[in-house]
């Protein structure tokens, strides 16, 4: 088997990067963890269970915001406790939008969860008192491991314990979504992506399983979004503005929804493409926008479907 | 009397699709409901499977009324169905198809970190019905990638692997060669006897099929029912022969 290869030279790649490249470039793979786990959930809803979120940065901005709110205004530091709580968050605000948006499907679902997703940026624009409003919040450096490593400088802390503790979080994510789609239940999701008329009959409840499919990427993207704010300091509304969940999309897309790791090459593609692209050439979103029409015409598997030899994926036509 | 329907109307608005339909499946029993296009075959499915309430009279299934439960209800309480168009999950292997109903059946959909791999009882199951219906050859075969044949199989297969009391096959043979209609019947009613299921009760237009397994034939006309008999007397009522049948019934 080439994958269980492929993967530890992967994971021995980021192990070590930090020891042999730029900090730069060991800082930009931080949003490429965090983003890592953000995808990780959102392909739980696209590839398996057939739903596409355009509203999925609401619950990246919930993460973040619950970082920002404990470091700052209620002096929780740990890490440790942010993440729990970021999923907490998420998974309050996933419960009830969820239940609501899994009665739709294709672009009404869509557009459902766009509309959730623009409900909570308009409340961190106008609520300044309680989110600083467009200049958002400070993100303090959150301690890890019980350390507030109090002798690192922020490049030092970022390139060292916080991006080990990034690689942690995202095999940890990793693992339990491996561990997801392999069960039972990640079965009955990929029944109701193929054929919800049949998995009901079959008796698989496919609003339950596709709010339950909600809610766990729900708390992935808020995981991830705890992650993402640290690096930066700050946390702003466009965190949770539409054109952030595109671009997860794209991520997702990028790599290829079709596949587990997918999502993962995705990110790592995007982060990096981003940066090369926008240190060569001002319109990057010009580059971003045929990169993005090419794979749906040309590679509708992502990288992962140009690496991989695996059967077509379909792409409905009208 | 396991499936009993009662005084069965259906309204679409003005259109009155079922007209005071009663009918009733016993225990051991092989029923055909056959009618001509238009004659609320499709509407009896609906009502009989819980899709659609009825806008008077009651279905019961084991004695509970079951009007408008739904499938996922309907599944839980015993009763499968199959479909007329063909209802496959395109990107799931064979195993993988009957994996999710022996799952369903068992509840274990909610099993968040447990090893699909590792449970030997989803395993053992749906490899024995995939052997049971022929398919153990292609277990590993997306279902996309099956002849037409063996994708209607696969459905009705997956429906048995629920271990159903009573099944609804919608046109069992639609679709599938002439040659293979037989062979496709004959798996049916033998997986039926393995897994003990208490009634079949079948739509299907094929003459030659509702003629050859049937105990008894239900005849609907303009949704009402027109007869409801042994295949004998079925061939020897001119009126079904003319309306429903058709003049080329066979001998």
């Amino acid at each position: 088997m080439r994958t269980p290869l492929v993967l530890a030279m992967a994971a021995a790649a980021i192990l070590v990067l930090p020891m042999v490249a730029p900090p730069y470039h060991v800082t930009l793979m931080l949003p490429f963890m965090a983003y890592g786990v953000v995808l990780l959930g959102l392909n739980l809803l696209f590839g398996y269970t057939g739903l596409v979120s355009f509203g999925h940065a609401l619950f990246i901005g919930i993460g973040a915001y619950t970082g920002a709110v404990l470091t700052t205004r209620l002096g929780v530091r740990h890490m440790e406790l942010i993440l729990p709580a970021a999923a907490l968050a998420a998974a309050l605000v996933a419960a009830p939008v969820g239940a609501l948006c899994v009665r739709y499907v294709k672009i009404y679902f869509g557009m459902l969860t766009l509309a959730f997703g623009m409900v909570f940026y308009t409340f961190l624009l106008k609520f300044y008192r309680l989110t600083g409003g467009d200049e958002g919040m400070r993100m303090l450096r959150p301690s890890l491991l019980g350390s507030e490593w109090a002798g690192f400088n922020k490049t030092a802390y970022l390139v060292g314990p916080y991006y080990y503790f990034s690689v942690a979080v995202l095999a940890l994510a990793t693992f339990l979504m491996w561990r997801i789609v392999s069960s039972p239940f990640g079965l009955c999701l990929k029944t109701i992506r193929d054929n919800p008329l049949k998995a009901e009959s079959l008796g698989v409840s496919v609003p339950r399983y596709r709010w339950y499919a909600f809610m766990i990427s729900a708390v992935y993207a808020a995981v991830g979004g705890a992650l993402l704010a640290p690096p930066t300091g700050n946390v702003d509304p466009t965190l949770a503005y539409w054109t952030h969940s595109g671009n997860v999309v794209f991520m997702v897309l990028l790599g290829g929804f079709s596949s587990f790791f997918g999502p993962l090459v995705g990110a790592f593609a995007f982060i990096f493409l981003q940066d090369t692209v926008m240190s060569v050439f001002p319109y990057w979103r010009l580059t971003f926008g045929a990169v993005l029409a090419f794979i749906v015409i040309c590679a509708p598997g992502g990288l992962m479907g140009l690496f991989a030899r695996r059967r077509p994926v379909e792409i409905p036509r009208a | 009397m396991i499936l009993e329907a009662r005084d069965l109307r259906k309204r679409y608005g003005a259109f009155l699709a079922l007209d005071g339909v009663s009918l009733s499946v016993r225990e051991g029993e092989f029923v055909s409901i056959i009618g001509p296009n238009g004659a609320g075959k499709s509407t009896l499915i609906n009502l009989l499977t819980g899709v659609l309430p009825p806008s008077e009279g009651h279905v019961r299934f084991k004695g509970r009324d079951i009007g408008g439960i739904g499938p996922v209800a309907l599944a839980r309480l015993g009763m499968a169905r199959s479909f007329q168009l063909v209802q496959i999950f395109p990107g799931l292997t064979v195993l993988e198809t009957l994996q999710a109903a022996v799952v369903s059946r068992l509840g274990r959909g909610t099993r968040l970190f447990a090893s699909l791999r590792g449970d030997r009882q989803v395993q053992a199951e749906a490899i024995e019905v995939a052997a049971l219906f022929g398919l153990a050859d292609r277990a590993h075969t997306e279902a996309r990638a099956l002849p037409q044949g063996d994708k209607k199989l696969l459905d009705v297969a997956s429906a048995f692997t629920l271990r159903p009391e009573i099944i609804l096959l919608d046109e069992p043979t639609s679709g599938v060669s002439t040659a293979d209609k037989h062979m496709v019947m004959k798996i049916l009613v033998g997986a039926a006897r393995q897994i003990g299921l208490r009634a079949i009760i079948q739509v299907e237009h094929d003459m030659d099929i509702v003629f050859a397994y049937s105990h008894r034939i239900i005849a609907l006309h303009q949704g009402r029912v027109l007869a409801d008999a042994a295949p004998a007397v079925i061939r020897a009522d001119a009126r079904v022969v003319d309306m429903v049948i058709g003049r080329r019934a066979p001998c």
